[in-house]
């Protein structure tokens, strides 16, 4: 039953769950098992480029989860995204211990280089690694419900709730910026040796960290999946289409709102949690609200409203950008900048609706329920 | 016939009249240039002597030049007080000032010397007696000049020097004769500030009670030190109670400067949240390339003063409009292009644009370098204006912030009073019932859309005279501007102008508790929970047109 509703009912989905399943075994086999000098080796640089991208389909799945879904358009999500990063990245400064440049067994190098004495508050417990997990879950949700209960309560919607948004993570950016602020200002937290006693640069430790990924997508996904063919996702999809009329219906909207948006802050967290090991980095540039915007194009650009077509839409912009970067990076911008015009003007339902138009041509054409456009209010 | 003769009559009698007084002139013209020939060829001699003969001649030399009451003594005393008067061997010698940037200009005649003329030149040299006889005798000429600025800028020159026996002479000499009220008012406090080191107490009480208000830096600085070592305990209540006044004035300036300050950030706020107002609150199109047209418009500037590199002064004359036009056209481009195939679609709009501002900021990156361009400032623009010792106005941010109301009110009786106005309001009201009366909608809406775009362009012209002109400039202030048009409520220009002002004032009374960054932060917090209480701003749009 549950089997038939997720995924028999969902070709696309199944698809591209399939090949995400496959690259997740076979990779690893590829890069560990197979000796560096065959052409079937992929190279750690590889794996960690692919598990990069992962968390940003697991990010682009939870954008596309209440903008395609709820019509909440959330141009700082990027924020919630970093949150669990620096939240995990805490726990990989923990683990560093006395192994940093000025030896201190306590604190990290960049508050000794502040000059300060004892560990701030909010640095206490991040040495244990089931506290950082708890933090990475708690921090972007507690943030979401906060926020949205705020601006979902006074009926925020639209382009508000996107400017407010993009708001909020510059808030956050500029104050990650400060040094005062205690999370390693202008260069964030970085130089992480080892996670779970693993060193992290190994390539046993970053085919893992790949695996994961792979897990936490396939995973996401199907709760995704589960909650819009659930009676929610309905009354969800309902919202968008009609905010009003749901809400003179009985439904409580807020609340819908709310808990979706509290749980898709929740997905963001987590990719971010297993994107900083694999890049070892993360400093306040991640909050930068041109992050969050670009990651709404993945979506859009994959083609919202259908859950797979966020992962296909993050994993082509982002095959993109590095081909591009690294052949002409102010090539870049131009192209990113007119797939954002070419994606809203000419395929509003991205990549996956320009396979479904193919295929309708090709067979007799039926009328799927076409999307209507998620915003009421203008 | 009568008539005739009067007139006749009447005629020679003018043109007697008019012959004396031709002749009185040319008289009193004759004399006048006699004397100042004969006091100028003494005045030669004397600049010509300075370089001549021991110290103590020099000091008598220039006695006597100060007493000539030539016009160009001023300068040559002042030089010689800073080093930089020289003279070289020649009989009679060549006296010359040395000016900024390595020029030396003829002591006599005020002209320029040739290059290959100053290799001989050698400093005339001073000593300390003679440094402080010249600030003295700079002192007295100053202090007795035509001109009340200049008199009251020599008086307060003495202040920070320290007043002595000879300064206190000149001081008290010349409150006798000042007709000044602001500069018989700063003689006093020179005054009081030479008697309050008196030996008797009620003649420091005296100086004391003197000072109350005023803002003079030495003054404060006089009074601290009294306040906590005079010998006699009513001089030192006293001195507190008076610096406490004068601190309670120095915070009521502060205030003022921080009123200023943030009505200065409010006006360019305004600028650039006036554009968007115009396309988000009156077309209900949501433009993030709205930054960028900022950035064209500043680069325009830069552009122009490129092509006049001579005309710095008027250039702004120029940009302005020009920078109206072209990122007025940008804007058209913009919305024909893209925008009216996306009508009711805003968020779609808001991606759309987005990905403009990104090629728009790559297009600057890949023409102009993606390092910064400085913007020169004009004359007018530079300096500042004093209002006191402790407040005063710069001429860009005063300029910036008078424009900023000027672009404002024009605008507001462009919507107001005019034809095209009319049509915007009707549009942005009722689509569908201004196209049945014969209102061209599409073209409203580009034209719409090109007036923001042009106010954009304008914007950039004043922040390039603030700020370095980069392909980021315009990402600063496009959250700013977005959060001043929610602030004051979609739709309403009044709302914009108050949401600017509001958040400009609130950020600037927040730096100096919680730092500038810090204060971005809590302004933006604020925005935040004050939409929960006005989620439709401060002047929310009223009546049918507001319903969703």
């Amino acid at each position: 039953m549950l089997t038939q509703r997720l995924l028999l009912s969902d070709r696309g989905g199944m698809i591209v769950l399939g090949l995400i399943a496959l690259t997740a075994v076979v990779v690893p086999i590829l890069n560990l098992a197979v000796p560096a000098g065959s052409a079937f080796h992929v190279s750690t640089y590889t794996v960690t480029l692919l598990g990069k991208f992962l968390c940003y389909a697991l990010l682009a799945l939870s954008v596309d989860l209440i903008w395609g879904y709820a019509g909440i358009l959330s141009l700082g999500h990027g924020a919630f995204f970093a949150l669990g990063g620096y939240a995990m990245g805490m726990y990989l400064m923990r683990q560093i211990g006395d192994r940093g440049q000025y030896g201190n067994p306590e604190l990290p190098d960049f508050m000794v280089f502040l000059n300060w004495d004892a560990l701030p508050w909010y640095w206490q417990g991040f040495d244990m690694f089931w506290f950082a997990i708890l933090m990475v879950l708690l921090v972007p949700a507690v943030l979401a419900l906060v926020f949205g209960w705020l601006a979902f309560r006074s009926r925020v919607t639209g382009v508000y709730f996107a400017i407010i948004t993009q708001a909020l993570t510059y808030a956050l950016m500029l104050a990650f910026f400060r040094n005062e602020m205690g999370f390693g200002g202008n260069n964030g937290l970085t130089d992480f040796k080892d996670i779970l006693g693993f060193p992290i640069t190994a390539s046993s430790t970053r085919v893992t960290l790949f695996f994961m990924s792979a897990v936490m997508l396939i995973l996401a996904y199907l709760a995704c999946r589960y909650i819009v063919t659930s009676r929610m996702g309905r009354v969800i999809v309902s919202i968008r289409d009609a905010e009003s009329r749901t809400r003179f219906c009985g439904y409580k909207v807020e609340s819908y709102k709310l808990w979706l948006f509290v749980f898709s802050s929740i997905l963001a967290g987590i990719a971010g949690a297993l994107y900083v090991p694999q890049v070892g980095i993360i400093n306040p540039g991640e909050f930068s609200p041109l992050n969050s915007i670009e990651l709404v194009v993945w979506v859009a650009t994959g083609g919202r409203g259908t859950l797979f077509g966020a992962i296909v839409g993050a994993f082509a912009v982002n095959y993109g950008k590095t081909i591009f970067t690294s052949w002409s990076p102010e090539a870049w911008l131009f192209v990113l900048g007119s797939l954002f015009v070419l994606v809203t003007l000419v395929l509003p339902k991205g990549l996956v609706g320009l396979v479904g138009r193919f295929k309708r041509n090709n067979n007799t054409p039926t009328d799927t329920p076409a999307l209507k456009p998620a915003e009421e209010t203008h | 016939m009568s008539n005739l003769q009067w007139l006749l009559k009447h005629l020679l009698r003018i043109c007697l009249l008019a012959s004396l007084a031709n002749m009185t002139m040319a008289q009193l013209d004759a004399a006048s240039s006699e004397s100042t020939s004969a006091t100028s060829s003494e005045f030669e001699n004397l600049v010509r002597e300075i370089p001549q003969g021991s110290l103590p001649k020099r000091a008598q030399t220039i006695k006597a030049l100060a007493a000539t009451h030539d016009e160009r003594v001023t300068p040559i005393i002042e030089a010689l007080q800073q080093g930089n008067l020289y003279a070289d061997r020649q009989d009679p010698p060549l006296v010359a000032i040395s000016a900024s940037s390595g020029k030396f200009i003829d002591a006599l005649t005020g002209e320029a010397i040739a290059m290959d003329n100053t290799e001989q030149l050698k400093r005339v040299p001073i000593n300390n007696t003679m440094r402080n006889q010249l600030r003295t005798l700079l002192a007295s000429i100053n202090i007795n000049h035509a001109q009340a600025d200049i008199r009251h800028r020599a008086v307060r020159q003495v202040i920070n020097d320290g007043i002595d026996e000879t300064t206190i002479e000149l001081i008290k000499a010349r409150q006798l004769t000042e007709p000044n009220s602001q500069v018989r008012k700063t003689l006093a406090i020179a005054i009081a500030l030479y008697n309050v080191e008196s030996d008797d107490p009620q003649t420091r009480l005296d100086a004391i009670a003197l000072f109350n208000g005023s803002l003079e830096p030495e003054v404060r600085r006089t009074l601290s030190t009294i306040a906590n070592q005079d010998e006699n305990k009513a001089v030192r209540t006293k001195a507190q109670q008076t610096l406490k006044a004068i601190d309670d004035r120095i915070a009521t300036y502060r205030i003022g400067e921080n009123i200023f300050f943030g009505l200065s950030l409010g006006s360019v706020l305004l600028l650039s949240a006036i554009g968007l107002a115009i396309t988000f609150g009156v077309m209900g199109v949501i433009n993030m390339a709205h930054g960028e047209l900022m950035m064209i418009g500043a680069y325009t500037t830069w552009v122009v003063q490129q092509i006049f590199p001579n005309q710095i002064t008027y250039s702004l004359l120029i940009a302005v409009p020009a920078a109206f036009v072209v990122a007025g056209l940008v804007g058209i481009a913009i919305e024909r292009g893209v925008i009216r195939f996306l009508y009711g679609r805003p968020l779609e709009t808001l991606l759309a644009t987005f990905g403009i501002s990104l090629i728009l900021q790559q297009a600057a990156r890949s023409i102009f370098s993606p390092l910064n361009r400085a913007v020169s400032l004009p004359d007018w623009m530079s300096g500042s204006m004093e209002i006191n010792p402790v407040f005063s106005i710069t001429y860009n941010r005063l300029y910036i912030l008078i424009f900023g109301l000027a672009v404002f009110f024009i605008l507001m009786m462009i919507l107001k009073k005019t034809t095209l106005g009319l049509k915007v309001r009707a549009v942005s009201q009722n689509r569908a019932m201004a196209r049945a009366v014969g209102v061209r909608a599409n073209w409203v809406d580009a034209l719409t859309f090109g007036l923001g775009s042009g106010i954009a362009g304008i914007a950039g012209v004043a922040l390039s005279q603030l700020t370095n002109v980069g392909p980021n400039l315009g990402q600063a202030y496009i959250i700013d501007s977005f959060m001043v048009v929610v602030f004051g409520g979609v739709g309403n220009l009044w709302g914009t102008l108050v949401g600017a002002m509001g958040l400009g004032i609130i950020n600037k009374f927040l730096e100096p508790y919680a730092g500038a960054v810090l204060a971005k932060v809590l302004v933006l917090v604020l925005l935040i929970l004050f939409i929960q209480k006005k989620p439709k701003g401060l002047f929310p749009q009223k009546g049918r047109a507001a319903a969703d």
